[in-house]
């Protein structure tokens, strides 16, 4: 919650050992890693804008665990997050991001020259490929912690800065509190509305206060390039289109986010980065490139095969439903992505990605004629 | 104001209770609770314009209420435990509202959150409460069971008998607000009390962390069990945090007398049985509430209560008895006639499906309820409770006989 601590103030009155929550039913990073002292060297911080640790793991105490994936637990209030309580951040983040220590540096690349083809996966497999990361702006609260107010202004800049786009980036901003009806059916239609955060995994963290104050969609006119005002973060931005050509929508992934930037900053804002944690989001599975890259791909037959877990985890795949994170795949169309965020840069990510579905297709092909494709196992990248 | 104000003096825990006295002023001299300045302005970057929330599609006693004025005056205040308004008022926010009922749109988070916010919360108790005014109105508490005149009702309409209400523990905050380590203390002092009980009311605590899957299928087969707060309206105010953590359900052996501990409120306190006879489940419930609150206070607490708001519970829809007493009751051919509606109201009384608020009447049962909570006393609604249920058989009798019937004449408040 915004504002006061006086609150975090009067928990300093009960131990540590009164306050510390009940961890035993629980599975998810923040869980594994906040024992008892932690908690209790933690629990009179503060960041500069009043977060505190109770507020960093709510969503973790509320949730115990996922099923099938391995859930955060925790959550950043403001960009100081990160810092103030990197006793419990620091072996999170290496625990989630395959090992990345306190002391790594992150590279960013966003030239798009530097991807090898990626421009004609098979499209009688690939049916859409699409490119989505996320942006946060500097001296701001994030979204379990800002204020109407700061949610408001991180809406109206961005508005603002997104209306200076040119050219095929050219586009519309839609508040989804004033959008028509009309407005509203056009958006489902082109699978671009997002709606009020129904996980709990979210709603436990505060992100979805105030809903739908402050929040809304942007796409330009060819509905290529898409960007989602302050839901899970202050901007998520989204290039995608129909079709395998992956180096397209990476290049227009770019160009549109290198702009953005450029427009941030002409308005005296810049996105939260650093060194060490490259692009700073509120979930720490989202840091470093905060970059997701995936196909709709058709693999009914290797999908079945007994391996299909050991490849994607050899190629540093993902797989989800087509309904995104927590769906199943229906007609045996799968949603591939990259697995990691953090430690590798925007293009090495996306590099996988081509090569690893190029393969999955081969495969594929292989299988449906009745061939072996146990030559083409690839080595753990 | 005296008789209150030493009750709330010769409470062991009087913490923080000095400022529903004087204002935020007094408050800052008067603080008995550690490490907290009472009242010390929050940190705001921006002007309270800014942070306005926007109620244009809202309907809830909050959104009829708060104005941009009253926002401003209250928004950089907290209350000891450093409850803001801000916190008060996101469900209201965060819900526009509900489409058959006019939701209240706010939580207290203490005590002190009525006085502190009392700008907003007095208009919104005066809406909810049919025009009771707590800066003029005293609220009578009477819970003496033998007042009550022919509470057994004819079996043959009336399957189960009910009467609830809440309890908060002073000295600590409320559940959209208290630590781990508050509803830790809630449930201990509760528990520690319960475990006094005796003869009827003897009974066990079953802690939500470690019941058992036989004690926990057995609590729903008795309909005790209640789950994790699922409606938005709850959990928007921060209630269902740290879930299971401190909640439990604790019942006597007979099972006619039921404590959830931990849920909206500190305690939620139920007496029921099969069968119409309200009459003894009223004595029940009355006994047993004034046995838990002589085996709190033999431990130095005591519940939250004041002249001008009764007992203080999270919801100000719950204030004063916190009191729903009712019945499930056969009503096929009433239900189906168009005055029925006209009929409860005037009555005071209100309808609801047999599984409690936002259900459906299945096979013509209704569960029947008193209307009203504030201004009125605990034997007063009730007895209101046994004359509506008494006049809605006679009603549903004569309809049987193809008699017609009589919608009452409204029944008068603020008596």
């Amino acid at each position: 919650m915004p504002f006061g601590n006086t609150h975090n103030k009067l928990k300093l009155k009960y131990t540590a050992e009164q306050e510390y929550p009940d961890l035993s039913q629980h599975n998810n990073h923040m869980a594994k890693v906040l024992t008892s002292e932690m908690y209790a060297n933690l629990r009179d911080k503060e960041t500069s804008s009043g977060f505190t640790l109770d507020d960093v793991i709510q969503t973790g105490v509320d949730n115990p665990g996922h099923p099938f994936i391995m859930t955060v637990g925790c959550v950043a209030g403001d960009e100081e997050t990160y810092e103030v309580f990197k006793d419990l951040m620091d072996p999170v983040i290496e625990d989630r991001h395959g090992g990345y220590k306190p002391t790594d540096k992150h590279k960013t690349d966003l030239n798009p020259d530097n991807l090898q083809g990626g421009d004609d996966l098979d499209p009688n497999y690939v049916l859409s490929s699409r490119v989505r990361t996320g942006r946060s702006i500097r001296g701001f609260c994030l979204p379990p912690h800002c204020s109407r107010g700061e949610r408001r202004t991180i809406e109206n800049l961005s508005i603002e800065t997104l209306a200076s786009l040119e050219g095929d980036l050219k586009g519309k901003y839609y508040a989804l509190k004033n959008m028509t009806e009309e407005e509203q059916q056009q958006l489902i239609d082109d699978h671009f509305l997002f709606d009020k955060p129904v996980s709990p995994l979210l709603l436990a963290s505060g992100m979805a206060r105030d809903w739908p104050d402050g929040r809304g969609i942007w796409h330009n006119d060819n509905k290529t390039f898409l960007v989602w005002v302050n839901e899970e973060d202050h901007l998520r931005v989204i290039s995608m289109q129909k079709g395998g050509n992956m180096r397209e929508v990476f290049t227009r992934f770019c160009t549109g986010l290198t702009k953005i930037e450029e427009l941030f900053k002409e308005r005296g804002h810049e996105f939260m980065w650093n060194e060490h944690l490259g692009y700073i989001l509120t979930c720490p599975s989202n840091l470093g490139t905060g970059l997701r890259a995936g196909v709709h791909v058709k693999l009914p037959n290797v999908s079945k095969h007994e391996k299909f877990g050991e490849i994607l985890k050899r190629l540093r795949l993902q797989k989800r439903g087509t309904g995104g994170v927590d769906t199943a795949a229906v007609g045996g169309v799968f949603d591939i992505s990259n697995a990691d965020r953090l430690g590798f840069s925007e293009v090495e990510l996306v590099q996988m990605v081509v090569d690893g579905v190029n393969l999955l297709v081969e495969m594929e092909k292989r299988l449906e004629a009745g061939e072996s494709i146990d030559d083409m196992m690839p080595e753990q990248k | 104001m005296a008789s209150s104000f030493s009750r709330i003096l010769s409470s062991k825990r009087h913490i923080g209770i000095l400022t529903l006295v004087g204002g935020s002023v007094t408050a800052g001299f008067l603080l008995h609770r550690e490490h907290v300045s009472a009242g010390v302005p929050v940190r705001r970057r921006y002007p309270a314009s800014a942070e306005f929330p926007d109620l244009r599609k809202h309907n809830n006693c909050m959104a009829s209420n708060l104005t941009p004025a009253i926002y401003a005056k209250l928004c950089d205040r907290a209350t000891p435990n450093g409850f803001t308004l801000d916190e008060a008022i996101q469900t209201g926010v965060d819900n526009p509202g509900h489409p058959f009922i006019k939701t209240v749109g706010m939580v207290a988070g203490d005590e002190e959150s009525y006085e502190v916010f009392a700008d907003l919360l007095d208009p919104v108790i005066k809406e909810r409460h049919n025009g009771y005014d707590p800066r003029a109105m005293k609220h009578p508490t009477d819970l003496d069971s033998n007042k009550i005149q022919s509470g057994h009702f004819d079996e043959r309409y009336v399957l189960s008998s009910r009467v609830r209400t809440g309890r908060s523990i002073r000295g600590l905050s409320l559940p959209p607000a208290c630590t781990r380590a508050e509803r830790r203390e809630v449930e201990r002092v509760v528990v520690d009390a319960l475990s006094g009980l005796k003869g009827d009311l003897t009974g066990k605590y079953y802690s939500l962390t470690q019941m058992t899957d036989k004690e926990q299928q057995q609590l729903i087969d008795d309909h005790f069990l209640f789950d994790k707060p699922v409606s938005p309206l709850l959990t928007c105010a921060g209630m269902a945090r740290d879930w299971p953590d401190a909640r439990g359900i604790w019942h006597n052996n007979e099972k006619t007398f039921l404590i959830w501990v931990n849920e909206e409120d500190h305690t939620r306190v139920i007496s029921m049985e099969k069968g119409g006879n309200m009459k003894r489940v009223f004595e029940r419930f009355c006994r047993g509430l004034k046995e838990v609150e002589r085996l709190i206070q033999e431990r130095g607490w005591e519940f939250m209560w004041n002249e001008r708001l009764g007992y203080i519970l999270t919801c100000p829809s719950n204030l004063g008895t916190g009191l729903r007493a009712g019945v499930h009751v056969k009503l096929p051919l009433l239900g189906k006639d168009p005055r029925f509606s006209k009929i409860l109201d005037n009555l005071r009384l209100q309808k609801r499906g047999t599984g409690g608020v936002d259900t459906a009447a299945v096979g013509g049962v209704f569960d029947i309820s008193n209307l009203d909570r504030l201004g009125q006393s605990e034997v007063q609604l009730v007895q209101t409770v046994i004359d509506g249920v008494n006049y809605l058989i006679e009603c549903e009798k004569r309809l049987e006989k193809g008699q017609d019937i009589k919608v009452p004449a409204p029944i008068k408040l603020f008596k």
